[in-house]
């Protein structure tokens, strides 16, 4: 049997897991599934916390960088990004 | 110009004529999926024969398309003629154009190619100017839910992101993909992010592209009289739920996909925005700027 990951990328609300999802991306290393961009309307969990409920394997969040001076009202990419994983066991 | 400041994209629905249309879609020898042997004999043939000039970048709108093509016929509608106007002025200039197509399925299978939508991004570089280009879209016919229309992120557009840096947000709340009527025109700020969906029909699907730059500062382009003048300050949270809504509603609004903390950074923005197409340099909505420019030391 071998083994392939599941990663589920979650933007959340507001730093913390038991905020709202606004953005998700999901990559299957069975194969099962192709994702892509624009696939679905609907977030796969409501909260970061759900999907940790789920049997998502948190790995990485993303860190609080103070603003830069003199940029404070600089508004660019979504700031809180968690990495989850699963892994699947298969004949892939 | 209020809701465009706080969205970044305006729509006009069938503006232009049926007959313009066909013009068009003859012109570009509008064909059926089955007549397409590859993607590059097909853009070929069009650039061959069609009306679509090549544009040296940077040409003035009105030198760059021929005559009476179907191309001048749109640019010249009033409604194109004065929304241009009102965002880019009277002597705006011609980044680029394409002509976007996107095949159905039936032609990935035929092909033996993977059929992905196109990734989230912003065009065409990291740009942090307070100067805005737009992108005029022509839908020359209908576009339905299943063709995959393009795909936008309202309220995206003052988020300063290098291009295609945002493609690793495959889904973000509150996304839109164009479902419309044939002679549709988008105007979209150029840092709206977008991306081309997935073309599930048995029919090509047409989008037209020009990028429009400013020769111009922007300031009440769309209020040539100067008469627009900022609304008094109101109540903050404590409010009065029985006034009607005012142009600072549309600029207030707040879209789903926004964070709890930055939402307040992307009213600020808008409010900023507002400040320059207006050329009222202290307005202000809800307070968020006089608060922080009360700086007394």
């Amino acid at each position: 049997m071998a083994k392939r990951q599941k990663v589920l990328v979650l933007y959340l609300k507001f730093p913390s897991l038991e905020a709202e999802v606004i953005s998700w991306a999901t990559f299957d290393g069975t194969g099962k599934k192709l994702h892509m961009t624009g696939d679905t309307d609907t977030p796969p969990y409501p909260t970061g916390l759900d999907a940790l409920l789920d049997g998502w394997r948190l790995f990485q969040a993303s860190q609080a960088i103070p603003e830069h001076p003199g940029e404070e009202f600089r508004t660019s990419y979504l700031k809180h990004e968690f990495f989850f994983e699963k892994l699947e066991e298969g004949d892939f | 110009m209020a809701e465009f400041a706080s969205s970044g994209c305006l729509f006009f629905d069938e503006l232009i004529d049926e007959q313009t249309n066909k013009e068009f879609l003859d012109d570009i020898g509008h064909t059926n999926i089955d007549e397409v042997d590859s993607v590059q004999d097909f853009y070929k043939n069009i650039k061959a024969t069609s009306s679509i000039p090549r544009i040296p970048a940077g040409t003035p709108l009105k030198e760059a398309f021929p005559k009476n093509s179907p191309l001048d016929k749109i640019f010249k509608n009033e409604v194109v003629e004065g929304a241009i106007t009102s965002l880019v002025g009277s002597n705006t200039i011609v980044d680029h154009q394409f002509l976007h197509i996107t095949f159905p399925t039936k032609y990935f299978n035929q092909a033996n190619q993977r059929q992905m939508s196109q990734a989230n991004h912003q065009d065409s570089t990291i740009d942090p100017r307070s100067t805005f280009d737009v992108q005029l879209f022509y839908f020359p016919t209908e576009v339905t839910k299943e063709m995959g229309g393009t795909r936008y992120h309202p309220g995206t557009h003052l988020r300063i992101v290098n291009e295609n840096a945002i493609a690793k947000y495959q889904n973000i709340l509150g996304q839109k993909s164009i479902v419309c009527k044939p002679g549709t025109i988008g105007i979209f700020h150029s840092g709206l992010w977008h991306g081309a969906g997935v073309n599930f029909s048995e029919n090509i699907r047409y989008m037209f592209k020009v990028r429009l730059q400013p020769t111009e500062k922007q300031e009440l382009l769309w209020d040539p009289e100067k008469k627009y003048q900022p609304l008094p300050n109101r109540a903050l949270f404590w409010t009065d739920e029985t006034k009607d809504q005012t142009i600072n509603d549309i600029l207030m609004r707040s879209y789903p996909w926004q964070e709890a903390d930055t939402n307040r950074l992307d009213k600020i923005n808008v409010v900023k925005f507002w400040r320059l197409l207006t050329g009222h340099k202290k307005m202000d909505v809800d307070y968020w700027l006089t608060r922080i420019e009360n700086e007394l030391y």
